[in-house]
């Protein structure tokens, strides 16, 4: 397989993981609002270099024009439940000083009371799944918060997915970085070997692979 | 019920056995505890009042004169140097998050006449360090506070042995740690560690009701589900969360100690069992 066989092959994979895994965040955040009968619901995701969150799924009023819309990662209640890494649940955003009315006027809903989950993989946290307004005659339970702990569980999965994915392409898009272009050599001269020397590179490349894994 | 009685100390062994007990030594680690044979709520904490027990809040800060946490007795500040050295000093600032103050205001809910001392480790935003974290818990466990209430916990796997061998530290020199479990399934510290007191929420209204958990590693369950909590400003904020289950069981800790001071928090954990809601004592 040649360089550009291999950056192609890679490439593929990355575009349709992206794809794919969108569309995973976009059916969590449709069930999390159909299980709550909820008004909207959201996934963000955390900027690390920009420290903003950015909308990576939305479902509800304005959906649309959200997709990718920023804000300081220190805003409001995600932010607050970002750096907490705790679950919070707000029956009436007006009486709590940590809500952040202009941030959400400026997403053109302002919901009355929200439920909002850090998205945490392994000791990293990646970003905030938060559903707003569920009936107001159903009262709230610790087992609807087990419930929406369990959709993080998922979401965060497949936001880490779509990080990857995207740390891939990024390689793939900057051309000429290191790791990509060291394997692909190393394929390329494997492909190369005569006959005989073939499956001592086999070998070879076995062992490596089980030393990079322990 | 008989107060719990203390050996007379020309009774007390003169050297305890420390990593054995031959069969001779037996005798001389009797510890006679004077407990009923049923073990109650009256017997644990009937009449008291949390006067005399020390009670240090480890979190955001207190503030000051709110109405529903009333007097604190002290207040201190964690900081870090330039120098990366630990410093704790007297504070004014009180609470910017409100976090401290809720905790602060259910412990006194529950017992009024508690001395309570604040130990700020959390800045505005909720935004904490490692260190000044690990060094608030290593200060607190210095002074000898008979409770350090902690609602609050860290997933950083790099802090797990040190914080380990804080809580460990508290636990023989008489300090209960009462720690948040997290309030998703996910890794965190201290509350994981079997010398502190793990404490997550369940749904009744009433502050006294406590369950104990035989499926640990959260090992009791306290009020955390809608409770009217002391906030900035002198307000209250509808919360919920283990942050604030825990110190209702703070607040009973201090109940029992103040009872009975004698209390090793081994002898603590197996009071709050014997009188937890789902526990029958013995007849």
């Amino acid at each position: 397989m040649s360089t550009d066989q291999l950056r192609a092959a890679v490439a593929a994979g990355a575009l349709a993981s992206e794809a794919l895994h969108r569309s995973l965040l976009q059916s969590i955040v449709e069930t999390a609002r159909a299980i709550f009968s909820a008004k909207a619901s959201s996934i963000f995701l955390l900027d690390e270099e920009t420290d903003e969150l950015v909308f990576e799924a939305v479902v509800g009023a304005g959906a649309d024009a959200l997709l990718g819309k920023r804000f300081p990662a220190d805003t409001g209640i995600a932010g607050w439940v970002l750096v907490t890494r705790q679950p919070l649940v707000v029956e009436d955003v007006q009486g709590d000083p940590r809500f952040a009315r202009d941030a959400a006027e400026a997403t053109g809903y302002v919901p009355k009371g929200l439920m909002a989950v850090p998205l945490l993989h392994e000791e990293r946290a990646l970003g905030v799944l938060s559903v707003l307004d569920r009936p107001k005659d159903v009262r709230f339970s610790l087992r609807e918060m087990d419930l929406l702990t369990m959709f993080a569980a998922q979401a965060s999965v497949a936001l880490e997915l779509l990080q990857r994915g995207r740390r891939i392409r990024a390689i793939l898009d900057g051309g000429g970085v290191d790791e990509l272009a060291t394997l692909a050599r190393v394929s390329e001269h494997f492909e190369q070997l005569p006959e005989g020397r073939r499956e001592a590179g086999l070998r070879l490349l076995k062992e490596l692979d089980r030393v990079l894994r322990t | 019920m008989a107060e719990p009685e203390r050996e007379p100390d020309a009774e007390e062994p003169e050297e305890l056995p420390a990593w054995s007990l031959p069969a001779d030594a037996a005798a001389g680690i009797r510890v006679q505890l004077g407990w009923p044979a049923a073990l109650d709520r009256e017997w644990a904490f009937g009449g008291a009042t949390g006067a005399g027990a020390r009670v240090c809040i480890l979190d955001s800060g207190i503030e000051v004169d709110h109405p529903l946490v009333g007097e604190v007795q002290q207040s201190w500040a964690v900081s870090i140097d330039e120098d990366d050295v630990a410093h704790v000093d007297p504070d004014d600032i009180g609470d910017k998050c409100g976090h401290g103050t809720a905790c602060a205001g259910i412990v006194r809910s529950l017992a009024p006449d508690a001395e309570l001392v604040s130990v700020r480790v959390i800045g505005e935003g909720y935004k904490g360090s490692g260190r000044v974290l690990l060094a608030g818990l290593r200060w607190a466990i210095e002074q000898g506070f008979d409770v350090v209430n902690m609602s609050l916990s860290t997933t950083k796997k790099e802090l797990a042995t040190l914080l380990h061998e804080l809580a460990d530290d508290a636990y023989f020199r008489r300090t209960a740690l009462v720690a948040s479990a997290h309030n998703m399934p996910v890794e965190s510290y201290p509350w994981r560690f079997s010398s502190v007191i793990s404490v997550g929420s369940h749904e009744d209204p009433d502050p006294f009701v406590l369950y104990y958990n035989p499926s640990p590693p959260v090992e009791f369950f306290a009020r955390g589900l809608e409770i009217d909590v002391a906030w900035l400003g002198g307000t209250t904020l509808r919360c919920t969360g283990n942050s604030f289950a825990t110190p209702h069981v703070s607040g009973l800790c201090a109940l029992v100690l103040s009872k009975h001071p004698e209390l090793t928090p081994f002898q603590l954990k197996s009071v709050l069992t014997l009188i937890a809601t789902n526990v029958s004592a013995a007849a």
